[in-house]
């Protein structure tokens, strides 16, 4: 029996009854079509946290005060709120480390702010002017901070683009206006240009106030900051610069053991990791999910194939008793499964990709479809083919000829 | 060609123990056309199957052109299906969806013939078997009843067996259509001296055959050559 034999007899069983073959392969098409889509969903919110993760700023490492920990899997249990980081920490870094280009000494807290009647939460920063470098901020009208308000400790705020419209009204002006945190007002000067991204620590809803100001009129304290973001060079000296700035705060913080650290350092590299771990878990569970209907389709596949071999008992009984061998049986009969599964997994990723497109357009999520998911899935469906046609196709190899020819 | 020493048969079905054949011995040469001929539950079907390397008997031997058949496997058995042995059943067994011509060259697929070579041969044995040239493109169920039968003919002629095997061809045949089938069977061992065994429990359909080979009770009860036989009475 030549493969273009196998291919000419399935052809004419499948299509001998269409309405059943294409009912059976609508099980396998929505199965891959669903797998394809939800996957695709998973790996596109992986790409765009770590696109938002980006956003935060280049060659990044954050200094956190509080005990260190592995990276995700242990809750700080309040130690955010440590007094251990302190302005001294941050000049330090800056003249005894080598290879950065920015430090940015910053406070951070969350309070209800105030304007014209309407009020908003949100988080106010208190940063430098290196801020802006360090974080990627750009300015769409006015100023940043700079060196004169840190020096004069002067009352001013940049807004995020969020934030202003919360306040003001989508794009109003808002230059020149006033806003008060905690009862004390604070003149606009700047907003930020939109960042994108959304949820995750989104970088449009934000204040920036001058860190001095902050410090004075918001926590009343000027000894310490909740956190140091420092940017390298570039990538590659980033572990070094890590290290370096470990090395210099254990020593002034007089801690020899490093696991005893008063502070965590974490570079962009472990927060992507990190966050990427999490939506990996997201996307298998998405998977697996359609998964399930994968699985159901396939029990459908053999459903019909045995209902076949016992409609087909005369016929299986005739191409024996004129020497079909058992293999050639099992092969036309497992071709015929294969061939639902493959056919019905082409129109699967077909649709998938088409429901994973529209998903994007119509704004509703960032999709990704990548070519793995697409071998991946096509393989599952061929699998399943093999997996399930296997039995129905062993029962009609094994049938007695004398007994199927019998066979009313 | 054939040589068949002693075969018994017994099937087992729970504790009881059926003979279906208790010792037949009988020899076929190439070229006769012989017709087994016996009462239903004599054990015609089953001699047709050991026969017809659909089955193997529990003891005795048959030997097919010098080959011992009788204790063969399943794929062997297929084997000599596939290039020794011509069935034409009394269902006819066709694939109805499929055309004259390729229910004709269905036996050539499972021999591994080359394509060029199937239609070739396929034409050649629907000629053999009286077949119109203008209805080999037609579905076999677009057929009528002794059409139908011819194509099984032709079907069973066209890996060049060493013998054809027809189990009840007439069966589902009116008489007239009948006569026909069983003219070409005769036409076919006559003119292209093919070894053809008739299975049929009809002594009129029998009397087409050169040789009547008599069943009861899985036992033979008469072998004779009719020609002889008349000279007898």
């Amino acid at each position: 029996m030549t493969t273009t034999d196998i291919i000419h007899e399935t052809i004419s069983a499948l299509t001998a009854n269409k309405v059943r073959t294409s009912l059976t392969m609508l099980g396998i098409v929505i199965g891959i079509s669903s797998v394809i889509t939800m996957v695709s969903i998973g790996q596109g919110a992986q790409s765009s946290i770590a696109q938002s993760i980006e956003a935060i700023g280049s060659n990044l490492i954050l200094i956190n005060p509080g005990a260190q920990r592995a990276s995700g899997y242990q809750v700080s249990a309040g130690r955010g709120s440590s007094h251990t980081l302190t302005p001294a920490d941050a000049t330090a870094i800056e003249e005894n480390v080598s290879n950065i280009q920015a430090v940015s000494p910053e406070i951070s807290g969350r309070y209800q702010i105030t304007a014209k009647g309407t009020n908003t939460n949100t988080q106010i920063v208190g940063a430098t002017p290196s801020y802006a470098t360090v974080h990627n901020i750009q300015i769409d009208e006015g100023v940043f901070i700079s060196d004169q308000d840190i020096r004069n400790r002067t009352k001013v705020a940049v807004l995020g683009p969020t934030t202003r419209d919360d306040l003001f009204g989508i794009d109003a002006e808002a230059m020149g206006q006033v806003i008060r945190i905690k009862g004390i007002q604070f003149k606009i000067i700047g907003i930020t240009k939109s960042k994108g991204g959304g949820g995750f620590g989104n970088q449009d809803d934000m204040v920036y106030t001058p860190l001095p100001s902050s410090q004075m009129f918001l926590l009343g304290d000027s000894s310490y900051l909740t956190s140091i973001a420092i940017s390298a060079i570039d990538s590659s000296t980033m572990t070094n610069v890590q290290n370096d700035v470990t090395t210099l705060l254990l020593e002034r913080h007089r801690i020899g053991d490093p696991t005893q650290a008063d502070f965590n350092i974490m570079n962009q590299a472990d927060i992507v990791s990190a966050a990427s771990s999490v939506t990996g878990t997201f996307t298998i569970l998405l998977g697996a999910v359609a998964g399930i209907s994968l699985l159901v389709g396939g029990i459908g596949i053999m459903n019909m194939m045995l209902t076949t071999v016992t409609e087909r008992t005369k016929e299986i009984g005739l191409r024996k008793a004129i020497g079909a061998k058992r293999r050639d049986i099992n092969i036309q009969f497992l071709s015929e499964a294969v061939a639902l599964t493959i056919f019905g997994g082409m129109i699967g990723i077909i649709l998938g990709w088409t429901a994973a497109y529209i998903i994007t357009k119509l704004g509703v999520l960032q999709t990704s479809v990548s070519l793995s998911s697409i071998l991946l899935s096509f393989g599952v469906s061929a699998a399943i083919g093999i997996i399930f046609g296997y039995y129905p196709a062993r029962r009609a190899s094994k049938l007695n000829p004398i007994e199927a020819l019998r066979y009313e | 060609m054939i040589e068949i020493k002693n075969i018994k048969k017994t099937y087992q079905t729970g504790y009881t123990e059926t003979h279906a054949l208790r010792g037949i011995s009988f020899n076929i040469k190439t070229g006769e056309f012989v017709a087994i001929m016996g009462p239903s539950g004599s054990g015609k079907s089953t001699l047709m199957h050991i026969i017809g390397a659909l089955d193997t008997p529990t003891s005795g031997s048959y030997t097919l052109d010098g080959k011992d058949v009788s204790k063969l496997s399943d794929d062997e058995l297929a084997e000599i299906r596939c290039n020794r042995i011509g069935f034409v059943f009394q269902s006819f067994n066709l694939l109805p969806r499929a055309t004259v011509l390729r229910n004709v060259t269905l036996p050539l697929i499972y021999a591994n013939k080359r394509e060029g070579e199937r239609e070739m041969l396929a034409i050649k044995a629907l000629e053999s078997a009286g077949m119109d040239k203008d209805r080999f493109h037609h579905r076999s169920n677009q057929l009528s009843g002794g059409q139908i039968q011819r194509v099984a003919i032709a079907r069973a002629l066209v890996n060049d067996p060493a013998i054809i095997l027809a189990d009840e061809p007439t069966g589902n045949l009116d008489t007239q259509t009948g006569n026909i089938v069983l003219d070409t069977f005769q036409k076919l061992n006559k003119e292209l001296k093919r070894t053809i065994i008739l299975i049929t429990h009809e002594k009129e359909v029998a009397e087409y055959a050169d040789r009547i080979i008599h069943i009861r009770d899985g036992l033979i009860v008469e072998d004779g050559n009719k020609h002889k036989k008349e000279l007898y009475k």
